[in-house]
């Protein structure tokens, strides 16, 4: 299973997908209503690392972390 | 404080307001003797606008680490940072960095390139405090550049 934690004002607790790809992951998060709004202004990463692939693959115990747009300082 | 020095590298989070003036004199203190002819320090201050109480953060620290280690292979630079999580109120600071170079030209350049990339790239998000309610500040906020993969 592949962990999919939401960062910041994304109100959704943490979540377990089988999926092997990054593309595969996308249709799950889509099936989710209250995401439909962010996952447009989405960044992605896997185990801490910024994406820029949906053919990025997945792996048992891999993390993902979605971030929506950021306002520091 | 939850972090403080990883390889030399100085991000020190802190929850609620930054203790602004605690935290540069121990800088000062610490790299005085460097050979740094400049330090430029900044101080976000929390503004009291659209009647709020105060600001809130959220912060990721894993990729926040990551993002501040590109800056800390300078040549002729160092810069050090402080930021807070959870609630800041009006007068009270969310963010302090300080830039050290030999003299202070380069120094400016420095900082406003840090504070750019910072607001750019820095896994953070901002919540206005008012009335009680902590609302997402999304009219100031940005998507990251890698975001809009999901499309």
């Amino acid at each position: 299973m592949v962990s999919v934690e939401f960062l910041g004002p994304i109100q959704i607790d943490k979540k377990e997908f089988d999926v092997k790809s990054v593309r595969e992951l996308k249709d799950e998060l889509y099936k989710i209503p209250e995401l439909e709004d962010w996952l447009i202004s989405c960044a992605i990463a896997v185990n801490d690392k910024i994406i820029e692939s949906l053919d990025t693959p997945l792996k048992d115990g891999d993390k993902v972390v979605l971030l929506p747009p950021v306002c520091g300082g | 404080m939850e972090s403080g020095k990883l390889n030399n590298m100085v991000l020190e989070i802190y929850k609620g307001g930054v203790p602004v003036m605690d935290v540069l004199n121990r800088w000062y203190d610490e790299f005085k003797l460097e050979g740094y002819g400049a330090m430029i320090p900044f101080i976000g201050i929390v503004r009291p606008d659209n009647g709020i109480d105060g600001l809130s953060f959220d912060l990721y620290l894993p990729l926040l680490t990551k993002w501040f280690e590109k800056w800390q292979n300078l040549p002729d630079c160092k810069i050090t940072m402080a930021h807070s999580f959870g609630d800041v109120m009006v007068g009270e600071t969310s963010f302090l960095c300080a830039v050290y170079t030999k003299h202070r030209r380069e120094g400016f350049k420095y900082l406003e390139e840090f504070v750019e990339d910072f607001k750019a790239n820095a896994p953070i998000w901002k919540y206005d405090l008012k009335n009680g309610k902590r609302i997402f500040a999304s009219d100031r906020a940005k998507p990251l550049p890698q975001s809009g993969i999901l499309k």
